[in-house]
């Protein structure tokens, strides 16, 4: 009778536990990367039901990419997009997800959000260390009206691997010799100047608590923690204020499924047009042609269809452009290299 | 045949020579064993020290190689070009423990004297149990209070007040140039410095209370001061101690993590101001191990990792001769 | 001696002893500072959803639960492969090989390992562990932890067996007792207090401990209890949601960093108690 009883116990014990595991293993998507993704990614995770949750760490591209190559992801996430060599080298192909713009947040009490207007040659002497306090001349010349502090300037950057610091570079290296020849465009640069912080989230973090700050951030960091932000002066000489409109006029002249040969390569930054934001970005989705879990991949490809098909109106509430119906058609098209993925 | 009898109906353990003999030897071999066995644990313990210096030692490898010499004297750190450097890690790591010392010490041993000599005796228990309990409190509290509370009040007030105090003082106005970040190398000095005060005043006031009372009486009855007593008679006794036991926190300081990573600021660079952000080497693998890209990046940070084991051990070796030497003496005396 | 001489050595005296209050003044206004914000900053985020709910997305309301349970998990385990592991050790050490050449360099080990920085052990367990097996995972945490919790028992142990006189094992050895049964049931009995004081304080050091997780255990946005798998931690987590602009998330972080606080600090009193009554009863 006590063996038994012994007996039933072990079992039911032993399938709790397995069920347990069992939840956690076979369930999760694993993303890794951008952080400039991260919050309208998170949102259709949280709106998504069918198909399994997404476990994705916000660690910034440079990560993403590394776990990718590592295969300890089922996907990465990158705003700097790869080399058509390295996808070859790595057997991976990638497609973008999404487009946003990067803003200029700022911390000035006294200095109401959206009252400053910084060009590019502003920026780049503030990053590089050159231009150290508020009421310099190169900026209230920009700004006249407007009452700037005598506060010395705390920049803020990106400590990580970082498609967002790759965009922001890439800009001021498109914009600015000087940048170019001294600092140059990367994931990771050495910056003249500055705090790092982790992620899109330290950035906003850190110029949230620091007074006198001044960083970069996706749009949504901005608008979620209730930055301030700066006009920007774009390739046409017109002073902006991000929002949707400004980014997707920037995405307009993108020709998606024509760069479908070259890994869907393409520079946001800079773009012509008079209502196009000067610093506008996309993120791609790395996969590997390969998989190794085939089951996982297809989960994730139908995650993202859905996304494209029924997340439009999230991405647009969060001020991220939703990819166009035919860069769309494009991608799924290009999904028919990865194995098991059968769409 | 008495004895067969007796060992049929009532066993006894004892009762017969051959039973008795196999019975001890049963003994003797698990007496063996368990002998085996703590020896076996005591190795286990050195081979995972040796494990931990091999490892680390394979793990930096490459990055000795390709950089040798180099890595200890640039700072530029690129993960993109996969050129590293240590040197503003190595800078970071000494200056945040140097001023962490430099507060703690002098503060440390002060709370051991209050608690040994003038602290009213009701007082004595309690006022010891809330030094060590700041002992108890996790490095990474340390951290965020730091970052939350500690760093904004001092960009607030202290920070400015400094900057303009020696704006004009010609060697010290470098020191403590810069916009006022809050966070940045000093700040993260002074949170290390909370954070080893009560294992310094923990020492101190152990080897204070180890004082024999008789040295101390006859400085008295020839009519010294408290602080005469002190500064001729104890602190010269128990230097050993006191030193070893600082050296300790330095050795905690020199890898402590949470406590800084949050108030560091995060730049790989030498900068002449205290004020600056810099790194330190357990802040950098805390922030970047985990996602670096190449293995060259984490080789390097592996690399970092065995420079700042190598700086500890040294630290710790010196300290526990210190206090060996402290051990010795006192019980040579007894 | 003169009169101002005298003055001088009685300032001198006031000064110093000024000095040394004000010392032990500082250090008592910093821990209440850092306790004061603690309790005001991580008891308005504590809840009950603290308690049941999970990590939130950003933006969102959540809780804690899956660090606790993870945290749990790990310590416990490390704790439990720990502790044994470190009372041989100390057994050996205090016991056996008293004098043998190798408890002299295990002892010198022993207390480099105690203070050594828990990061570099983090780095000696991903090569082993996290690069073998291709995948941060809890089981990696363990291991870690557990490189922590070795020291602190031995040396514990060590010192607790130390104390226990002589006399006893003679008695013990007198009645014919073999050595394994003297120190199992006489010298380890006799020392309980202090090797149970340092179970509890390894519980208390590796509670709080963040480094070695960072890159062995990783970390998990939802609820899991798969070791295998990169797993969720009160101080990992703490560490996300600190440097993160959520408010929601900063107040989780100040609650995890309450809940660890005040464990840790209940674990310190308590060995305190358990040590002094073990002193007494001798």
């Amino acid at each position: 009778m006590t063996m038994t009883k012994t007996l039933k116990r072990t079992i039911v014990g032993l399938a709790v536990a397995a069920a347990m595991t069992a939840t956690a293993l076979a369930q999760d998507i694993s993303g890794a990367g951008s952080s400039f993704v991260f919050p309208i990614l998170s949102k259709w995770s949280a709106n998504y039901t069918g198909g399994p949750r997404i476990n994705y760490q916000s660690i910034g591209s440079g990560g993403g990419i590394a776990q990718i190559k590592a295969k300890t992801v089922t996907f990465g996430a990158s705003d700097m997009p790869l080399s058509e060599a390295d996808l070859n080298k790595f057997g991976l192909t990638q497609f973008p997800v999404i487009v946003g713009g990067i803003v200029v947040v700022y911390n000035l009490p006294g200095v109401p959000s959206g009252s400053m207007t910084l060009d590019s040659a502003t920026l780049s002497g503030i990053f590089q260390g050159k231009i150290t306090r508020w009421n310099d001349a190169a900026i209230s010349r920009l700004n006249p009206g407007v009452k700037l502090p005598n506060q010395a300037i705390a920049v803020v950057h990106r400590s990580d691997g970082s498609g967002t610091s790759f965009i922001f570079t890439n800009y001021l290296s498109h914009v600015n010799a000087e940048w170019k020849e001294n600092v140059g465009a990367a994931t990771s640069v050495d910056w003249p100047t500055g705090i790092g912080a982790k992620g899109n989230e330290g950035v906003a973090g850190n110029v949230a608590q620091t007074s006198g700050a001044i960083g970069y951030v996706e749009y949504a960091y901005a608008k979620q923690n209730h930055l301030s932000v700066t006009k920007l002066v774009n390739h046409d000489g017109k002073v902006l204020s991000p929002g949707i409109d400004t980014f997707a006029a920037a995405a307009s002249n993108a020709d998606w499924a024509g760069a479908a040969g070259h890994g869907y390569n393409m520079v946001l930054v800079d773009q012509p047009g008079a209502a196009a934001w000067p610093i506008t970005g996309a993120t791609w989705a790395i996969f590997y042609k390969q998989p190794q879990d085939p089951a996982a991949t297809a989960a994730a490809l139908k995650f993202f269809k859905w996304a494209f098909s029924s997340g439009k109106a999230m991405a647009s509430s969060l001020d991220y452009v939703p990819l166009p119906d035919n860069a769309v058609a494009s991608i799924q098209n290009s999904w028919k290299q990865i194995q098991g993925a059968g769409m | 045949m008495k004895d067969m009898t007796m060992a049929i109906r009532a066993p006894a353990e004892f009762s017969r020579p051959v039973d008795k003999a196999k019975k001890i030897g049963g003994m003797q071999r698990q007496d063996l064993q368990f002998h085996g066995l703590t020896f076996v644990a005591t190795l286990a313990l050195v081979a995972i020290f040796i494990g931990v210096i091999v490892t680390v030692l394979v793990g930096a490898w490459p990055s000795i190689q390709k950089f040798g010499v180099d890595f200890l004297t640039t700072s530029k750190w690129n993960p993109v070009t996969e050129k590293f450097g240590a040197q503003a890690l190595i800078y970071g790591t000494v200056v945040t423990s140097a001023i962490a010392m430099i507060l703690a010490v002098p503060t440390g041993i002060g709370i051991a004297i209050f608690l040994t000599e003038m602290c009213p005796q009701f007082l004595r228990r309690p006022i010891g149990i809330a030094v060590e309990l700041l002992a108890g409190v996790p490095s990474i509290i340390y951290g965020i209070w730091g970052m939350f509370v500690f760093a904004p009040f001092f960009q607030a007030t202290a920070q400015p007040w400094l900057i303009e105090l020696f704006a004009n003082v010609p060697v010290l106005q470098g020191i403590f140039a810069g916009p006022p970040y809050g966070i940045g190398v000093f700040t993260a000095g002074i949170i290390l410095a909370i954070m080893i005060l009560p294992f310094i005043a923990a020492v101190s006031r152990d080897v204070f209370e180890t004082v024999p009372p008789a040295l101390k009486e006859s400085a008295y009855a020839l009519g010294c001061t408290k602080a005469e007593v002190m500064s001729n008679v104890t602190l010269p006794y128990v230097r050993a101690g006191v030193v070893g036991g600082a050296m300790l926190a330095l050795g905690r300081a020199l890898g402590e993590t949470m406590a800084v990573t949050f108030v560091i600021g995060n730049a790989h660079k030498i900068s002449g101001s205290l004020f600056a952000p810099g790194t330190t080497i357990s802040a950098s693998i805390a922030s970047e191990f985990a996602e670096a890209e190449t293995d060259m990046h984490r080789s390097a940070l592996i690399e970092s990792g065995l420079i700042l084991f190598i700086i500890t051990f040294i630290v710790l070796a010196l300290a526990q001769l210190m206090l060996r030497q402290l051990a010795r003496k006192r019980g040579a005396r007894a | 001696m003169s009169a101002a001489r005298y003055q001088i050595r009685r300032v001198n005296n006031a000064v110093f002893l000024a000095l040394s209050l004000s010392a032990t003044a500082i250090a008592l206004v910093a821990l209440s500072l850092i306790l004061w914000s603690l309790l005001q900053l991580g008891f308005g985020a504590l809840s009950l959803d603290v308690f049941t709910k999970a990590t939130p997305p950003p933006g969102e309301k959540g809780g804690l639960l899956n660090a606790i349970v993870g945290s749990l998990m790990m310590n416990g385990i490390a704790v439990g492969v720990g502790t044994p592991v470190g009372i041989l050790a100390g057994t050996y050490l205090a016991e056996y090989g008293k004098n043998h050449p190798l408890s002299v360099v295990a002892r010198f080990i022993n207390d480099i390992l105690l203070s050594a920085p828990s990061i570099v052990l983090g780095l000696f367990i991903y090569e082993l562990v996290v690069v073998r097996m291709r995948h941060f995972s809890g089981w990696a945490g363990c291991a870690a932890l557990t490189l922590l919790v070795i020291p602190i028992v031995v040396r514990t142990t060590e010192n607790s067996l130390a104390l226990v006189p002589d006399g006893l094992r003679e008695a013990a050895v007198s009645v014919g007792a073999p050595r394994y049964v003297a120190i199992q049931k006489v010298t380890w009995r006799a020392a309980q207090a202090g090797v149970l004081t340092g179970v509890l304080l390894a519980i208390a050091r590796i509670f709080g401990e963040t480094a070695p997780l960072l890159f062995t255990a990783l970390n998990h946005q939802y609820m899991s209890t798969d070791m295998n798998q990169p797993i969720a931690s009160l101080p990992v987590v703490i560490y996300q949601f600190a440097l993160s602009p959520y408010v929601d998330w900063q107040k989780l972080a100040w609650a995890g960093a309450l809940l660890i606080t005040v464990v840790v600090l209940l674990l310190n009193v308590l060995a305190r108690v358990i040590g002094s009554r073990g002193v007494k009863s001798k």
